[in-house]
């Protein structure tokens, strides 16, 4: 069989390796549409705090890992996919055939329409290109600004912490990572990064951004005295990579729908990663998640079905982790709570620790936490068996910091009782 | 043959040699907070259960690392950090649904059970051989089973 991966990301890696595993010999081509060997993105805020070396944000690390696989990596862009002829055409002119397909194409930064946001200060941070350029253009003590506080932003705003610029933050929702954290959750955040001397401004709203004389930018904000900066680096969210499948039939909303067996809507086309809205296990709705821990069981996943082994996917759990100048934030699930669901909150602010648990009926569905970084696995562990939690529901209700000994108690039993 | 951890929670009396084995092999310090197998007390101290990663087949941790930080290691079959890779973006601690990766805020890398190179050094301080290093052919997945028909009767009616 004729394999081709489109996207050198997590997701497009992990599935060529798994094809490679499950038909040695097969014909894999692996197509990147960046000039660099497959890296992580997820590595690029450890390069900019230069912790690592660009070797280090490499997905794989031993020479010669692809060619022993027998995974062909080619550097192109797709323009356009033809599943009549199971074609691809290349930007660079060429084209190739395909037997089955696997779009990993990821996604990429969306930047707000407002005027100045082409200037050539105001930058991304998503790709290793973006990432040298933030490097070569920042020294310490500059005034950079960082609009945007949701996920990326604050990983990016640790590298740049590290790089000891002047930072401001300007976030439009009422709190930073708003789509991982509640408000006492978020404003925590948002007072810790204050301690820390970063200038935090939520609900505010960027209109313009316009270049000085001499050199330096100006920021318009509604309601609010403008600011100066040397930098603006934009983290306003991403979107995923699908404007090139335009036209080709695969079914998209905001990403490339795919049904359990990771298949899009078009025969021997299939979608993983940050690229592909898939059943996600706490809602059963289709979602881009946009997260590693997705992209990897979906890349496994569609290669799985590719290789014709019928493997239906469960969905998957969203989760997230977060290091804010040192302040450990995570979020699982339906951190938020569900209808009909209950709660238990546990804020500590004078040392920054803050639990909430989400619960329906008496399981676990959802799960934040500032400052835990010991055991925090179990939280998924609770959600993802859906063990009925039984007399320990109380137990976490009068003190949530007890789910380590619920998820033995439960959990174990769980599968105990599987066993027997 | 490879071998695995056998933990045998009614022998467990909760005197933390393991703990404090464990952290001196890792750490050069005796101190339980930095080990890799952690005691739980169920019914106020009167039931123990050593915890520690069964190196488990599905490996969420190993599968979840965006860097290839985690490897398997063939001999012993552990799961082990590689340090020198480890970027510290702690996915694999979000992903293990055991909850045996751990991130050391200290170091800024997480932290698994690696079984000591192949001499755990758990087993080998716990003077009443509630963690035993024996033969093993079981996946992770039927470790985990043996493990929870040995550990849990009682801890479930804690």
């Amino acid at each position: 069989m004729e394999y081709v991966i489109v996207g050198a990301g997590p997701a497009g890696v992990i599935a060529s390796e798994t094809l490679a595993a499950i038909e040695p010999g097969a014909d894999i081509t692996l197509i990147s549409g960046e000039p660099e060997p497959p890296y992580s993105r997820m590595a690029i805020p450890y390069l900019l705090a230069e912790e690592i070396k660009e070797e280090g944000t490499h997905l794989r690390h031993t020479a010669g890992h692809y060619d022993q696989r027998g995974i062909k990596v080619v550097h192109e862009r797709i323009a356009k996919v033809d599943p009549a002829t199971k074609t691809l055409t290349y930007e660079s002119g060429g084209s190739r055939s395909y037997g089955k397909l696997l779009l990993a194409t990821g996604a990429a930064p969306v930047r707000p329409p407002i005027p100045g946001m082409d200037l050539a200060k105001v930058k991304s941070c998503w790709t290793l290109a973006d990432a040298r350029q933030i490097i070569e253009g920042t020294k310490p003590g500059d005034r950079v600004v960082l609009m945007g506080a949701g996920f990326i932003g604050c990983i990016i705003l640790e590298a740049l912490f590290a790089r000891k610029v002047k930072l401001t933050i300007i976030e439009m929702a009422d709190r930073m990572v708003a789509r991982m954290m509640d408000k006492t959750g978020g404003d925590m955040i948002g007072d810790w990064c204050r301690a820390q001397g970063v200038d935090v401004m939520t609900a505010t709203k960027v209109t313009a951004i316009k270049e000085n004389v001499d050199g330096s930018l100006s920021l318009s904000l509604e309601g609010k005295d403008p600011i100066e900066a040397d930098l603006v680096v934009c983290a306003t969210g991403v979107r995923s990579n699908i404007a090139f499948l335009e036209g080709s039939g695969i079914e998209t909303k905001q990403g490339v729908l795919i049904d359990n067996f990771m298949q899009t809507s078009v025969p021997d086309v299939y979608a993983a990663g940050d690229v592909a809205q898939g059943l996600d296990f706490s809602t059963g709705e289709h979602d881009v998640h946009a997260i590693q821990p997705t992209a990897s069981e979906h890349g496994r996943t569609a290669a799985r079905n590719m290789a014709g082994h019928k493997t239906a996917y469960r969905g998957s759990l969203v989760m997230n982790t977060l290091n804010t100048l040192g302040l450990i934030s995570t979020s699982y699930g339906l951190w938020d709570g569900t209808e009909g669901g209950d709660e238990v909150v546990s804020v500590d602010k004078e040392n920054s620790r803050y639990l909430r648990l989400s619960f329906k009926g008496d399981v676990l569905v959802g799960a934040l936490a500032l400052g835990l970084t010991q055991h925090v696995g179990v939280l998924r562990g609770l959600i993802q068996t859906k063990v009925p939690l039984g007399k320990w529901k109380q137990v976490l209700k009068d003190d949530p910091h007890q789910i380590m000994s619920a998820y033995l108690a439960c959990v174990q039993d769980a599968t105990r009782r599987r066993a027997a | 043959m490879q071998k695995s951890l056998l933990i045998d929670p009614d022998k467990c009396t909760s005197c933390l040699q393991c703990e404090m084995a464990c952290s001196f092999e890792h750490e050069g310090v005796f101190n339980p907070a930095r080990s890799r197998i952690k005691i739980f007390e169920f019914e106020h101290g009167k039931r123990a259960v050593p915890y520690t990663c069964t190196q488990c087949a599905e490996a969420w941790c190993l599968h979840a690392c965006p860097v290839e930080a985690l490897v398997r290691n063939p001999a012993t079959g552990a799961v082990e950090v590689k340090d020198e890779i480890c970027v510290g973006c702690k996915v694999c601690t979000i992903a293990c649904p055991f909850g045996t990766v751990n991130y050391n805020p200290d170091t800024g890398k997480v932290i698994k059970c690696d079984l000591c190179g192949g001499d755990p050094q758990c087993a080998e301080a716990c003077p009443t051989d509630a963690i035993t290093y024996v033969d093993s052919a079981w996946t992770g997945y039927e470790r985990m089973q043996a493990w929870a028909v040995k550990t849990d009767s009682k801890a479930a009616s804690a």
